[in-house]
């Protein structure tokens, strides 16, 4: 019988190719976006998980606000890449830092 | 083992090994592709569960919008990826120990956890299946009530970020002629004709 704890694992799983996306492709920042995008879908099926295991329908919903944001997000950083290549010609990341912040 | 299991095991391998193939694939284009079969199966995991409707908003707004905007700049920025892979070798050895780590130490968590019987809930609404309600019919009733609020206040995110994407990639280029409908129309004849008396056999400076 699939469990809770079937859904976790993978949700588990993908929440760490996630994060080890981020740290293996750290000069492509569009791989590091979908990365990002990776560790949120992990999230939702984290929520989801435990909306349907304990029958109350929140999760669900803060699901569909998290979704909301990182489609948001992804919008807002796809913008900032394309001005940022039209500006630099590259979107390597080791070349943002014309501020010296 | 059941039919649902058998599903299970397909979408959570699909899913994993797809994420698996978009931090790994060597073209970005790939990668693209690859999340986008990693969210379908993601959805086929919330159909297992009973959420359809999230399934299929993940299916629209991910599939139809999110990765089709990735697909869009992959294509549009003309880099050369292979430059961008140099530290890949030099980055796997601490990433994938950090990796691990975390899979571990993640996977411990979720096979070892109870919930406290003696917690008391306060459920705001139930999913579909004990109300004899749909899905969509439960979220909506939640959502449109309880949740307003935070409803509107994500409708406004998408705005803003709407409108940040716009403004950001906006751009005037200097050279560029331009139709100026308003201008065209505010012409008057006075404005456009002029009438002058040209002396016979001279012709007229323009």
């Amino acid at each position: 019988m699939i469990g809770l704890s079937h859904y976790l694992t993978v949700a588990a799983i993908l929440f760490t190719l996630g994060v080890l996306g981020i740290f293996i492709n750290r000069k492509n920042v569009i791989v590091i976006l979908m990365s990002i995008e990776l560790i949120l879908l992990a999230v939702n099926i984290n929520l989801v998980a435990f909306s349907t295991h304990l029958d109350d329908i929140t999760g669900q919903v803060f699901a569909l606000f998290v979704l909301t944001v990182a489609a948001a997000e992804a919008a807002i950083g796809l913008a900032i890449l394309v001005v940022f290549f039209r500006n630099r010609g590259s979107i390597a990341v080791e070349d943002v830092s014309m501020m010296k912040g | 083992m059941t039919a649902a299991a058998a599903f299970f095991y397909l979408f959570a391998g699909f899913a994993i090994a797809s994420g698996f193939m978009v931090i790994a694939a060597r073209n970005p284009v790939t990668s693209v592709l690859f999340l986008i079969l990693a969210f379908v199966n993601a959805a086929g995991l919330f159909v297992l569960m009973g959420a359809e409707f999230l399934a299929m908003i993940l299916v629209v707004v991910y599939v139809g919008a999110v990765a089709v905007l990735f697909l869009f700049v992959v294509m549009m920025l003309d880099v050369d990826f292979a430059a961008l892979r140099q530290g890949f070798q030099q980055y796997l050895p601490i990433g994938g120990l950090i990796g691990a780590i975390f899979a571990i130490e993640l996977i411990l968590v979720v096979g070892s956890w109870t919930i406290d019987p003696g917690i008391v809930r306060t459920p705001i609404g139930s999913t579909a299946a004990s109300e004899g309600l749909t899905n969509t019919q439960a979220l909506g009733r939640v959502l449109y009530t309880d949740y307003a609020y935070f409803f509107q206040i994500a409708g406004l995110v998408l705005l803003v970020a709407m409108i940040g994407a716009i403004v950001l990639t906006l751009r005037d280029r200097p050279g560029v002629k331009r139709q100026n409908i308003s201008v065209q129309n505010a012409r008057t004849q006075a404005m456009a004709v002029e009438n002058r008396k040209v002396p016979s056999r001279q012709g007229v400076e323009v």
